[in-house]
């Protein structure tokens, strides 16, 4: 533990670390000092912005000072204009990325489970993948519009891939040993499926579902910067048009932090879907 | 791999028939060889190397920007616990933001030249790399540590010998992943901010002249480089790990 912690870069944290071991703390008091520990940077970032804004370092279309972002934040969630951008947003990504799960793990499976599908489909599929998802924008834009269809595509196909390859790389990874015992033991191919391909592979399917939500929120950010008037991306773009950094700001913020409570529920759910795997993997029944 | 080939096939097939036949309107579809064609033409009047030239500048110079600072942090935050904790939170909070958001308030600031492009790049380059190297860098094994300590190593020995080879693995992973990054944030830039040469302007233009033709052909180069980008790290990576197995 020593040498790792040696590494630090200068003297004054040296200074620091010295005194850590003495004061040996409880548990739960180093916890909260951890935790405290990462508000510190952004506490002084805040402090600096606050500074920086009343001695007017910057100009306000650069950097307004942090009351106002607050105040805008403030006056556009009074208003339910914040929550109405929000609405839309996540009903996007909640089409776009059913859309793509559908496509995603139907194909996946197909092809993890069929070696004739794959090899038809795999290049296919491989080569569709190499172009990056807001690279499909304007083609889509001439076949679909700019309305709802095309945001709901860009998102399916950013959250399709990501899903297809796991689901393919899951599904061909079932030991061979348990598919063994599913044949001796004369399961029929629904049981084999559901009794031994889908739990085995669940857990490297549930990293594609996460992928594929990430980059779906990702991909709605994009195709609303480019085509919209709505949404938390059309906030983002409206802002800068109107030099209204505080609009920008606020709608990067909420994009953050939705992103990050959906990627967290997604990971509460992975980790009760880990629990229940053991139940049919254990289960004799 | 006569299988894999016959989908493609026919589907070229499909479309080439469908839209010289008059199926489908060749402005929404045009033939596949006309976009070749297309193809052909823009190599040699559109500047079509040039474009694909600026875009791949472009790229590098925002990678490598961002994979070296991304190194850096990365180590920082591996290897000592202050680090971690003072500049972990922060910098996991920020990176929750999907990264074309960053777009905006990177135009406002520094314009939509190419320094706002290549500092968007770098933004998108830098995050796999430091949540790598941070993973690698603490995965070293406990007992080359130790071996480390007995050889009464010093700090940059430890770093050297030690804390990078472990860590290379994953900081290779970290890599491959950037350039995959930075070549959608590429794309990405490019689309939001016309200005300049590059092969996502040259999509762009074809969307408003609507000259299928040339998004589809646009589209295409896409593809074929984020493929060669992938395999020349896939290589880089198979090879400058070759001692692991040695």
């Amino acid at each position: 533990m020593r040498i790792v912690t040696d590494i630090s870069m200068t003297a004054a944290l040296g200074a620091f670390r010295t005194q850590a071991p003495r004061t040996r703390a409880r548990g739960w008091v180093r916890l909260v000092v951890t935790a405290l520990a990462g508000f510190i940077v952004p506490l002084l970032a805040l402090l600096l912005w606050q500074v920086s804004a009343s001695r007017d370092w910057l100009p306000q279309q650069i950097l307004p000072p942090p009351d106002m972002v607050w105040q805008s934040f403030v006056d556009m969630v009074k208003s339910g204009e914040l929550l109405g951008h929000i609405e839309i947003s996540l009903q996007r990504v909640v089409e776009g990325f059913a859309l793509g799960a559908v496509i995603g793990l139907t194909l996946g499976f197909s092809i993890g489970l069929s070696p004739i599908l794959d090899d038809y489909l795999s290049p296919l599929i491989t080569a569709f993948a190499q172009v990056p998802t807001l690279g499909w924008v304007p083609l889509l834009m001439i076949l679909l519009g700019i309305d709802e269809g095309l945001k709901v595509a860009i998102i399916a196909i950013a959250a399709f891939i990501p899903m297809v390859i796991n689901t393919r790389a899951a599904v061909r990874a079932v030991p061979q040993g348990l598919l063994e015992v599913a044949r001796c033991f004369m399961y029929t191919r629904r049981q084999q499926l559901l009794r031994v391909v889908l739990p085995a592979s669940v857990p490297t399917i549930f990293t594609g579902i996460r992928y594929g939500l990430t980059h779906a929120w990702k991909a709605l950010v994009g195709v609303e910067l480019l085509a919209s008037a709505e949404g938390l991306g059309y906030l983002l773009v409206w802002g800068r048009q109107m030099f209204w950094l505080d609009m920008v700001l606020l709608a990067m913020a909420v994009i953050g932090v939705l992103g990050f409570a959906m990627d967290y529920g997604l990971a509460r759910i992975e980790r009760r879907l880990q629990r229940w795997r053991i139940g049919p993997l254990g289960d004799p029944s | 791999m006569r299988r894999g080939l016959t989908l493609p096939l026919i589907l070229l097939l499909a479309w080439e028939l469908a839209s010289r036949l008059g199926l489908a309107d060749p402005r929404i579809l045009p033939p596949a060889s006309q976009v070749l064609l297309r193809g052909w033409a823009a190599f040699w009047n559109d500047d079509l190397l040039g474009n694909l030239l600026a875009s791949l500048t472009r790229d590098l110079a925002g990678f490598s920007l961002g994979t070296l600072a991304g190194l850096c942090f990365g180590t920082l935050l591996g290897l000592s616990r202050l680090g971690d904790r003072l500049l972990g939170p922060s910098f996991h909070g920020l990176k929750q933001i999907a990264i074309f958001a960053w777009i905006p308030l990177i135009s406002m600031w520094f314009g939509i030249g190419e320094l706002a492009k290549i500092v968007f790049i770098a933004i998108a380059a830098f995050v796999p790399v430091v949540l790598n190297t941070e993973e690698g860098m603490r995965g070293a094994s406990r007992q080359l540590i130790e071996v480390g300590r007995v050889l009464t190593f010093n700090r940059r020995q430890r770093l050297t010998r030690i804390f990078l080879p472990s860590a290379l693995p994953a900081i290779l992973t970290g890599i491959q992943l950037a350039l995959m990054a930075s070549w959608l944030a590429t794309i990405g830039t490019e689309y939001f901010m016309t200005v300049g040469p590059g092969i996502g302007g040259l999509i762009i233009e074809g969307r408003e002249r609507f000259e299928m033709d040339q998004v589809m052909l646009g589209i295409l180069i896409l593809g074929v480089v984020g493929f060669a980008l992938n395999a020349v790290a896939g290589h880089l990576g198979r090879v400058l790990t070759r001692y692991e197995t040695a």
